[in-house]
């Protein structure tokens, strides 16, 4: 059955035909040549910016502001003693707690100075969550602090501004999309296993967001603001990573 | 159907004794590989190898399975053999260059399934009962099989586990990226620590697989490579086999000299 078939299609072509037509068909392939761009030092920076920038867009595209991370049970958690200290500089910038405020500018219609009390006065929340560090290791850590929503809410921030930034007493600095800012799950965190936090971990607050990679979530903060235009990212995105990096 | 067999024919000339005007075939060809098929081929060579060497550089900031604390490091991959020069560089290149993977992997499994060209590659129960002479062949010296189309059993068997791994690798690699959002692929992997250990034993799976291409393709030479290229392939086995030429032995000798002189 199958001789048949082949003495059906059987056709016949000249040598020279033949090979134009090989060598057509060769050329076809040259759109592959088209991924030699990324070979050329003036244009690589600027195509695998794109690039990120085109994963950031999906990134924020997936991001579903109704979906909880997946929260674990007690015995899950990675011991305290076990969970990691990452800072970009120093583990303790020598924050002074007595004098310390989170100062609060922006779109926002009460700017100011707040203090750690007026951030626990708002409800508490306790929860156990993967924390994922950009370098490919994970915990499980119990962190509570209050709802960031919740903190915006009460600071009355423009529910239209795009974006949250945040400065560090390290230097470090840091930004988040809306979205983000105002999910359930994202935390002033203050407490760690029911301790209140030390130091290497952020003390007195830090970022807590379980939808986001490690570097996001920003140690001893001292400044939040809130606005309609970022004027600068974070201090890993200005090194090359990821802006979005939603989990 | 794109494996009809074509006769190369060469215009007779008043040298050669040739009575009727008959041209003569030179050769017979099949067009094996579709323009996607090859164009895919191709692009997913640039882009895997991309992707390898920048996961390696992103797996070289952490190059351990365990905890953070202690730290037991699996093995230290050379930087290289890496692509990107640092994490921020490597997750770059490998966030950029998985849209090419994906977008060629959709494209290629698309147009398989539509055209129906994906029955020369597709592993099939009928293939099982080839699978274990081809095996003796290839590795035990055995006698070589009779073959029938572009693929033995053994060659579908490879390609169809290739394409699946290379589904596995897209879906293992989004439980990574996104464990939140894909909390349920990343929960069928067993959390996030366990989608990046697919993930890693994923990519050597593939690279095995590359392995065994390359040293299969470097066996069968320029004319099976060439295929790869063109699309046709000159003469392949089950044509002579299964149709072979009437007047076989001095076309036979013509058919060899033909593709030293053709480029």
């Amino acid at each position: 059955m199958k001789k048949d078939d082949r003495k059906i299609d059987d056709r016949k072509i000249d040598e020279k035909k033949f090979r134009q037509n090989s060598r057509r068909e060769l050329l076809k392939l040259t759109p592959v040549l088209a991924l030699g761009a990324f070979a050329i030092p003036s244009l690589q920076e600027g195509l695998l910016k794109k690039g990120l920038g085109f994963s950031d867009w999906a990134s924020a595209r997936l991001f579903r502001s109704g979906h909880r991370a997946p929260e674990f049970d007690n015995s899950d958690l990675t011991p305290f003693a076990k969970f990691p200290i990452n800072g970009y500089d120093v583990d303790d910038p020598g924050v002074i707690f007595e004098n310390w405020t989170l100062t609060v500018s922006g779109a926002v219609q009460k700017p100011g100075d707040y203090t750690l009390t007026q951030v626990q006065a708002l409800p508490r929340y306790r929860q156990n969550t993967r924390h994922i560090c950009v370098e490919g290791w994970d915990v499980i850590g119990r962190f509570g602090g209050a709802r960031l929503s919740d903190f915006l809410k009460m600071v009355g921030a423009d529910p239209t501004a795009r974006f949250i930034t945040v400065n560090c007493a390290d230097d470090y600095y840091e930004s988040l999309d809306m979205a983000t800012a105002l999910h359930p799950q994202t935390l002033l965190c203050y407490e760690m296993y029911e301790q209140p936090l030390t130091r290497q971990h952020g003390a007195p607050l830090r970022l807590q967001i379980p939808t986001k990679i490690g570097y996001k979530q920003a140690k001893y903060l001292t400044d939040l603001k809130v606005t309609h235009v970022l004027d600068r990212v974070g201090y890993w995105e200005d090194q090359g990573y990821s802006w979005f990096y939603g989990l | 159907m794109s494996n009809a067999v074509v006769e190369i024919v060469r215009a007779s000339s008043k040298s050669k004794d040739n009575e009727d005007d008959e041209p003569v075939v030179v050769a017979r060809a099949v067009y094996e590989h579709p323009f996607i098929v090859r164009l895919c081929h191709w692009l997913n060579t640039v882009s895997l190898f991309v992707m390898v060497g920048s996961g390696l550089q992103i797996f070289r900031a952490f190059p351990s399975f365990g905890a953070k604390i202690p730290q037991k490091d699996l093995l230290h991959w050379p930087r290289a053999f890496a692509i990107g020069g640092w994490l921020g560089g490597g997750l770059q290149w490998h966030l950029t260059f998985m849209w090419i993977y994906i977008g060629t992997g959709i494209l290629y499994l698309g147009y398989q399934i539509f055209s129906g060209n994906y029955r020369q590659v597709l592993f099939t129960r009928r293939d099982i009962p080839g699978v274990w002479p081809m095996v003796k062949h290839y590795f035990f010296f055995g006698p070589k099989p009779p073959v029938h189309e572009a693929y033995n059993p053994l060659q579908k068997q490879a390609y169809t586990t290739a394409i699946i791994l290379g589904v596995l690798s897209v879906v293992t690699g989004f439980a990574v990226w996104k464990p939140v959002q894909f909390s349920w692929l990343a929960w069928m992997m067993g959390g996030f620590h366990y989608a990046r250990i697919w993930h890693f034993a994923v990519m050597w799976a593939i690279l095995f697989f590359v392995l065994g291409h390359l040293v299969m393709v470097i066996l069968h030479g320029w004319n099976n490579f060439f295929s790869m290229l063109t699309g046709w392939k000159k003469d392949p086995e089950y044509v002579t086999a299964v149709d072979p030429t009437p007047k076989g032995e001095v076309e036979g000798e013509d058919d060899r000299a033909a593709p030293e002189g053709a480029p």
